[in-house]
């Protein structure tokens, strides 16, 4: 008869395999980007435009339109989902409605990148007329963050005692005054958390802004929220697949910088959660 | 003045009700402007030779409509990243949720929320610069730029869907199961096997499904790795081109109006139809769990 307790060895020693198999690569990867793109930052990389056709010079344009985008998609996606997330967590009732919302939330999460990108060259560029613009961009990747902005909220929302809300109300607040004065003070820091979540998301994304803000090459910085603009992540694509002869440093260097960002924004949004986890009072 | 406070109060509550139903309207929004552009490509071309046409020539004359090279090139990178993400990814989940010790645990799932978080355009760079040379080299190819290079990045964009959402069926799954198994004399092990997977089983489905999803939905890094051949593929280690990476690389091309912009729209409702089948499917196998 086999030993169970061998038996159990055996395949514990593959789970820990397995996980290995996804842990060492990810590090590699930041390890190899790091090592490589490193050497590449200097003040001249960051703050020069690009030149001799990306060849040369820095990636300010392009660390300046990812800024942009990224602040036009919060500042629409922001209190959008943040009134969402509230109507699901203080107003919604358990019925079909709701059921079809969450639903609607999945499906906009699970929406490929590319088509995301089709509909806001169908919608903001053509049919509304922005052109290809920070606009156009900014409010494609904006609805694209919805659903982490909203799926963060709620669940912010919803892990505020319910005897909180009972005390507030029992003392004569109404509804709104409760929400406003008690649940939101106390949700801020998941808030948070979502909130840079979708920044770093927005960041890294590049084919909603493909077809909808993306400038090949525009060795200036953009003049109003209806010029185009360049975009790291883009960058990234154009000088790896669409430039020869790009000098390797600059293309790691880029890719640092990209990464850095969003990793940043993850780490601080993780670090929140930590301290907020650990300071709870409930 | 108390009046004035509640006509406030309703024109609040009148607000969070229509952000509430916001992701209902855009979905449909979606939907609709895809439809709208997408459709107009059936007044020339029958539905049934845009789906299982052979051949993809957008611009030659007279341009021929076909998609079925690139709905096998997706469904091959596909199912290469799903043969090496699943097994990985549900092995690593009951690692993370059954054996590591708790502080080796949060490590570890900072780690697959940091691959999740690692933009696909870096990762497309990454496999550039390593898989496909590798590639190239081990099988002596003319070029590294395979289905099989695709597959392996795209593992990695599946994993981390994969594990966290395998390790939230396993850790819902009640204690006194595992104590009851355990308490049988069952090794860890075996509870593993024989009672924790099985109760799970609907949770792990839904895992596998939506990091499907996020495979066939993927673009850069599919773009920048699997060597752009809209040829009907015979082979892993051949060139491909899939549905997403069709409409990225095509789309800045095609004119507005033109019957090619509203053959790329076309695969856009392919494409949504896809994601929508898949996360519906898979909410209904979340759901059965609770």
């Amino acid at each position: 008869m086999k030993n169970p307790y061998r038996t159990q060895n055996i395949a514990f020693f593959f789970l820990f395999l397995a996980t290995l198999l996804i842990v060492i690569p990810v590090g590699l990867i930041v390890v190899i980007i790091i090592k490589k793109g490193l050497p590449a930052i200097n003040w001249q990389f960051l703050t020069d435009i690009p030149r001799q056709g990306m060849r040369a010079g820095g990636i300010f344009p392009a660390i300046t339109g990812t800024m942009y985008l990224v602040t036009g998609a919060i500042i629409f996606a922001l209190p959008i989902g943040l009134l969402a997330a509230i109507y699901l967590s203080e107003y919604s009732k358990d019925n079909l409605l709701t059921r079809i919302i969450k639903l609607a939330i999945v499906n906009l999460a699970g929406v490929p990148s590319v088509v995301y990108g089709l509909f806001g060259l169908a919608l903001f560029v053509v049919f509304f007329k922005f052109g290809a613009s920070i606009l156009s961009g900014s409010l494609t990747l904006g609805i694209m963050i919805l659903p982490v902005i909203i799926t963060t909220s709620r669940e912010a929302l919803e892990s505020v005692p319910y005897s909180f809300r009972e005390v507030s109300l029992s003392l004569g607040a109404s509804k709104w005054q409760t929400i406003r004065h008690i649940v939101l003070p106390s949700a801020i820091p998941g808030i948070l958390t979502g909130t840079i979540l979708g920044l770093g998301r927005a960041a890294g994304e590049t084919a909603p802004i493909l077809f909808t803000v993306a400038a090949f090459y525009l060795p200036r910085l953009p003049d109003s929220i209806f010029d185009q603009a360049m975009a790291l992540p883009y960058h990234l694509y154009v000088i790896s697949t669409q430039v020869p002869n790009v000098d390797e440093k600059i293309r790691y260097g880029t890719a640092f910088v990209l990464l850095t960002l969003v990793l940043f924004m993850n780490l601080v949004a993780i670090i929140i959660r930590y301290k907020f986890r650990k300071k709870k009072k409930w | 003045m108390c009046s004035m406070r509640k006509f406030k109060e309703f024109i609040i509550e009148k607000l969070i009700l229509i952000c509430g139903l916001a992701s209902i309207f855009f979905v449909g929004l979606i939907f609709l402007f895809l439809l709208k552009e997408g459709l107009s490509v059936f007044k020339t071309v029958v539905p049934f030779k845009f789906i299982l046409g052979k051949s993809w020539y957008p611009i030659s004359e007279p341009a021929q409509f076909g998609i079925l090279p690139l709905i096998l090139g997706s469904l091959l990178v596909t199912l290469g990243a799903a043969i090496i993400s699943i097994p990985i990814g549900v092995a690593c989940a009951v690692y993370i949720s059954e054996i590591a010790p708790l502080k080796i645990k949060e490590i570890l799932k900072s780690g697959i929320e940091l691959l999740a978080a690692i933009p696909s355009v870096v990762l497309g760079f990454i496999g550039m610069v390593t898989l496909v040379p590798w590639a190239k080299q081990l099988f002596h190819l003319p070029t590294g730029l395979t289905a099989l290079s695709g597959s392996i990045m795209l593992a990695f964009m599946a994993m981390p869907t994969i594990v966290s959402i395998a390790e939230d069926a396993l850790y819902s799954v009640p204690r006194n199961y595992k104590e009851g198994a355990l308490a049988l004399g069952a090794t860890h092990w075996q509870t593993i096997y024989r009672v924790l997977l099985p109760a799970a089983s609907s949770g792990i489905l839904a895992a596998v499904m939506l990091g499907i999803g996020r495979v066939i939905g993927e673009t850069m890094a599919v773009m920048m790795i699997t060597g752009n051949a809209a040829v009907m593929p015979h082979s892993i280690l051949q060139p491909v081109r899939t549905l997403t990476a069709t409409i990225a690389a095509e789309m800045g091309e095609a004119v507005v109006g033109s019957e090619h912009y509203f053959a790329l729209f076309a695969i856009g409702i392919v494409l949504f139809i896809i994601s929508f089948a898949i996360n519906v499917t898979a909410d209904l196998f979340l759901h059965k769990k609770q």
